[in-house]
């Protein structure tokens, strides 16, 4: 039964993580409870929810992509200038971007490539692209683009219902659906499926393409919030997604994943930065102090973990 | 039915991937049910109504009963089709495992290992798109325990009154004797007997199934003295044999292939609290590419990496004492290469295997782990290799040998013979022919 129990813990953890940070910092600084105090405190997540899942989908399949920063902070650079200024051509040039994810997934496949390295090549593609379509920060957001994410949904704030809604539909969509259990499937033993009459060719192919359909959302979404952009400005979402989606209860083997659990794992990588901010910290420690608390997090995992197989 | 037997290596398994579509053949056709593939393309199994339950599990770990049955029914979709997945999964367990007790919402991994196999064979009986026609099963009863194994005999037998065809690969040649009406054997890659199943004894099976060069190319053995420094002593749970191993000696493991000889050499490597080694060991890998050479190494350096701690003089290494040593093993092995310094990778594989002999025997290890070493190396290369064990042997080193050539295992003065993680018999020097051990391997089996 010991177990089980390892097992519930673990796909708790995420929550209690979210639960214990939100505690602190209520209590460091009792304004936050509020519709606009939360608005503000996890305004920032949106973006990182969506670049997590884009993480958590190519964990799926036991890749790690090392790309999603470069990828996202593009993304960012064609919604200030390509997609404001024209944009048919900029639909065109986000579209293009998610055929070039998928067509780095069918390369992983058939030349079996470590998806490590074509990632981290594809990273300073899109850092590259990224300077040449705004070599210097600034441009603007379209103002549909802004007004999406300043929208004022009833009773609960924008980023928690966007949270929900998102975390809602992955979860059925790879949990549920006899697509995400192929899907998952080919993460846990790529020969049985492949046996079964399933070609990992599409099968990756299409998750990295989803993948590439989140790291859009994700551009977007970030630069709708901070209005223009420049071609760092979503570099540190490579680590971060990755802590997020494994703090969620993903297994760098791939097969395992956790949607819901994912997503509350960004909310918690978003929350570590303002806690400490709460805490006012020195800001030359706040990274290493982040670090410290995603590995004393990750052990805890990891610990569990152990218990679960014993 | 059709039984299909055959040692280690015969071409069972190939031949099953031929038929499931799997593995592509080179020639030749094969027919099914007005389906005709030909050689150079997979064979559009699935719709010939051919289902496969393969030798090793082909079932998502980390999906549930149900999500893996989704897997090979394509019909499957829409709404509600984990219900229905679940439903179909469990009513074939229930007909070929009554009490079966698995939950079709239990993720695979969770499960033992003789109920993932339950799980995967009634797979293969769960209906799904298409009329089934033919079952292979590969091993099927390897992690089943008798109650289940009866269960899935009897199984079959109505499943053969439905007018459904089934391969049964098994090492249980009682188990093929019993339940198939045809037995065909294998041995290397060619059918050599078909017979039907009454007229066969399980002696002319074994005989069948057996090599004809065995036995007694061992040569003579010089009598070991009994009062050689014992190097490695175990003792082995309830019913298993325990292992003595004396300087000197030469100990054969042998058995089916994968049946914990690697894990028990492993072992002994690391210290267990039943197996505890007096001496340094040395392990030298069978599987080259994965745990043998570094492949950016020098031929020196792959050959030295064992004795650097001798070698090196305060931290550091000397390249001419290294260079040394690979000359000196050069020479006395045969390696050939034009230049020690050239990439290991440079050499044949009989070669770099050579190399791993010399990284473990110039180390001051006394007992050596060999790993199935001989693996696709050429016919030269084995004699000198076995010539260079005897010799290491008279000098007081001690091998344990694992190998799946009961041509090599008659080379040694005892086999362990291992079945399912455990020793189940010592053969001594002369008692070792393929007979021996395929008699050994299965003697359990004819209790059970």
């Amino acid at each position: 039964m010991s177990t089980t129990l390892a097992r519930r813990l673990r796909a708790l953890l995420p929550a209690i993580a979210l639960a214990l940070l939100l505690g602190a910092i209520f209590w460091l600084q009792p304004r936050a409870m509020s519709y606009f105090g939360l608005n503000l405190l996890l305004n920032l997540s949106i973006p990182i929810v969506f670049a997590t899942l884009s993480q958590m989908l190519v964990l799926t399949i036991g890749d790690l992509d090392l790309g999603i920063g470069g990828f996202v902070s593009f993304v960012a650079c064609v919604a200030v200038t390509l997609l404001a200024d024209s944009p048919a051509f900029g639909v065109l040039v986000l579209a293009g971007a998610v055929l070039a994810y998928a067509l780095v997934g069918a390369l992983v496949q058939l030349r079996r490539l470590p998806a490590i390295v074509v990632t981290l090549g594809m990273s300073f593609v899109w850092f590259g692209l990224a300077v040449i379509v705004l070599p210097s920060p600034g441009g603007t957001t379209p103002a549909w683009l802004q007004a999406a994410l300043r929208l004022k949904t009833p009773l609960v704030p924008l980023p928690i219902v966007v949270a929900a809604a998102v975390a809602a539909v992955a979860w059925f969509l790879m949990m549920r659906t006899s697509f995400g259990a192929v899907l998952r499937g080919a993460g846990g033993n790529p020969v049985a499926v492949a046996r079964a009459g399933w070609s990992l060719l599409t099968i990756r192919a299409t998750l990295y393409a989803l993948a590439g359909c989140m790291g859009v959302l994700s551009g977007l979404t970030l630069a709708g919030l901070s209005t223009s952009a420049d071609a760092n400005i979503a570099l540190r979402y490579t680590l971060l997604s990755i802590a997020g989606a494994i703090l969620g209860g993903s297994e760098f083997t791939g097969g395992r994943v956790s949607p819901v659990g994912a997503v509350l794992g960004a909310l918690v990588m978003t929350l570590a930065a303002s806690f400490l901010a709460f805490l006012r910290l020195n800001p030359d420690w706040q990274i290493g102090v982040q670090g410290a608390i995603l590995i004393l997090i990750l052990a805890l995992r990891a610990g569990l973990g152990r218990l679960e197989r014993a | 039915m059709v039984g299909l037997v055959g040692h280690n290596g015969a071409g069972k398994s190939t031949f099953v991937g031929i038929l499931a579509g799997t593995v592509v053949a080179d020639e030749g056709s094969i027919e099914a049910a007005g389906v005709v593939g030909h050689g150079h393309a997979p064979f559009p199994a699935a719709s010939a109504g051919v289902r496969t339950v393969f030798q090793e599990l082909s079932l998502c770990p980390n999906l549930t009963v149900a999500e893996n049955a989704r897997l090979v029914h394509a019909d499957l979709r829409g709404w509600g089709w984990r219900r229905a997945a679940g439903r179909r999964i469990a009513s074939a367990l229930d007909a070929v495992f009554p009490g079966h007790g698995i939950d079709a919402g239990s993720v695979v991994g969770d499960l033992s290992l003789g109920r993932r196999q339950t799980v995967e064979i009634a797979r293969a009986f769960s209906g799904g798109p298409g009329p089934l026609g033919l079952v292979i099963l590969d091993e099927p009863t390897s992690a089943l325990d008798g109650h289940a194994s009866g269960q899935l005999l009897s199984w079959l037998d109505k499943a053969k009154a439905r007018g459904i065809a089934v391969v049964l690969v098994s090492h249980r040649l009682n188990e093929i004797l019993a339940a198939a009406d045809r037995v065909v054997v294998m041995r290397d890659g060619r059918i050599v007997a078909d017979e039907r199943a009454e007229g066969v004894s399980r002696e002319r099976l074994v005989a069948l199934m057996g090599h004809v060069a065995g036995g007694t190319a061992g040569g003579a053995r010089e009598a070991l003295a009994t009062d050689a420094p014992v190097l490695l002593e175990g003792r082995e749970a309830a019913g298993g044999h325990g292992l003595t191993l004396r300087a000197g000696e030469v100990v054969g493991l042998g058995g089916l292939a994968g049946h914990g000889q690697t894990r028990f050499l492993l072992d002994v490597l690391d210290g267990t609290p039943w197996l505890r080694a007096k001496a340094a060991c040395a392990f030298i890998a069978g599987d080259r590419a994965n745990d043998g050479v570094f492949p950016l190494w020098s031929i020196v350096d792959n050959a030295a990496v064992g004795a650097y701690s001798r070698l090196g003089r305060g931290g550091f290494l000397g390249p001419k004492r290294l260079r040394d040593l690979a000359e000196e093993w050069r020479r006395r092995i045969g390696i050939r290469t034009p230049d020690v310094d050239d990439g290991i990778l440079t050499l044949s594989g009989g070669n770099q295997q050579k190399v791993l002999f010399a990284r473990a025997l110039a180390s001051d290890a006394r007992i050596l782990l060999m790993d199935d070493p001989m693996r696709g190396v050429d016919v030269g290369t084995k004699r000198e290799v076995q010539a260079l064990v005897r010799a290491e042997a008279a000098k007081g080193r001690a091998f344990l040998w694992y190998t799946t050539e009961t041509e090599e295992l008659a080379q040694c003065d005892r086999a362990l013979v291992f079945r399912a993680g455990r020793i189940v018999a010592e053969l001594p020097g002369d008692a070792i022919t393929e007979e021996g051990v395929i008699e050994a391997s299965f003697r359990d089996h004819a209790a059970a």
